[in-house]
């Protein structure tokens, strides 16, 4: 796919994505970034510094959310530039056991803005858990073909 | 304990070499949840354009969080690792992270900001490989802004 300035417009929507989050995704994603802060994997150290349990990693929430746009955009490295405020935390449940995400992650983009100078796109991104925005002003930016 | 504001300015030099490999790639965009092929095939990243695996947008975080460590562990800066949270992020990619690059960070202080009883830090990482007369190829720019909780917040 080859994404073209003059087939976008400002508005246009690039899709949806459910993202199921485990507490096991959170360990893994302590191990892959090097993150190892315990509030994201020991329910009794977040609780003993006032979170109401284990909640993501913001990083693991914004690098899973991005993947909308990397695979809308076909090459991962089009997305040359990517920002987004931390503004609340993705409880995640333990339902280690079982086949139930302890918390699911909604993500939709649309098209934000368009720099025909520079031949890029800018996608904006709703993050959101249990209807409530996690991540605001997440943006990226596409260099476009 | 009280966040030290002649913080900013300061600038920590890029202390040790970051070698992307193939499987590093291949982990971190499996814990993101990522599927491109070019992440993971690199028959698929080459008929993208690119040398070897293209790294997730958000990978460069390993690089910068290393730098960061260096004024988080700083006797002097004064911060608390317990009270701090992650306020906002941005990557600035001057062109892809790909598997065999060699990766040095070199982190500045842009920002101390007194806000109640604790202060937001603002963090900026130069990400660059060294080419073979030594100049610097810039890679990516990433800013980062922690919060560190102050007592009682």
């Amino acid at each position: 796919m080859s994404l073209k300035i003059e087939d976008l417009a400002v508005g246009q929507e690039i899709g949806k994505r459910s993202i199921d989050v485990t507490r096991q995704d959170l360990v893994k994603y302590a191990g892959a970034s090097g993150d190892f802060n315990p509030i994201h994997w020991n329910e009794a150290f977040a609780t003993g510094v006032d979170l109401p349990g284990v909640i993501a990693h913001g990083m693991f929430t914004m690098g899973s959310a991005v993947q909308l746009v990397s695979d809308w955009a076909g090459d991962p490295a089009a997305v040359v530039d990517y920002q987004t405020r931390f503004t609340k935390p993705v409880l995640v449940t333990d339902t280690t056991g079982t086949d139930a995400p302890g918390a699911v992650i909604e993500v939709a983009g649309v098209v934000g803005a368009l720099d025909a100078d520079a031949g890029t796109a800018r996608i904006d991104l709703t993050v959101t858990f249990e209807g409530q925005k996690v991540l605001m002003k997440s943006q990226a930016v596409v260099k476009l073909a | 304990m009280t966040i030290n504001p002649d913080l900013q300015g300061r600038s920590y030099p890029a202390a040790e070499v970051y070698d992307v490999g193939r499987e590093k790639i291949r982990e971190f965009a499996r814990a993101v949840k990522a599927t491109h092929p070019a992440h993971f095939d690199v028959d698929a990243a080459r008929a993208l354009g690119h040398s070897d695996l293209v790294a997730p947008p958000t990978f460069a975080i390993i690089v910068a969080q290393r730098a960061d460590a260096q004024l988080i562990e700083d006797p002097e800066a004064g911060i608390d690792f317990s009270r701090v949270v992650h306020a906002d992020q941005r990557f600035t990619h001057h062109r892809a992270i790909v598997a065999g690059d060699q990766l040095r960070a070199e982190l500045h202080v842009d920002g101390v900001r007194a806000m109640g009883g604790g202060a937001m830090i603002t963090t900026r990482a130069e990400i660059f490989t060294l080419g073979e007369d030594l100049q610097r190829d810039p890679v990516a720019t990433t800013t980062s802004s922690i919060l560190v909780r102050g007592e009682g917040q």
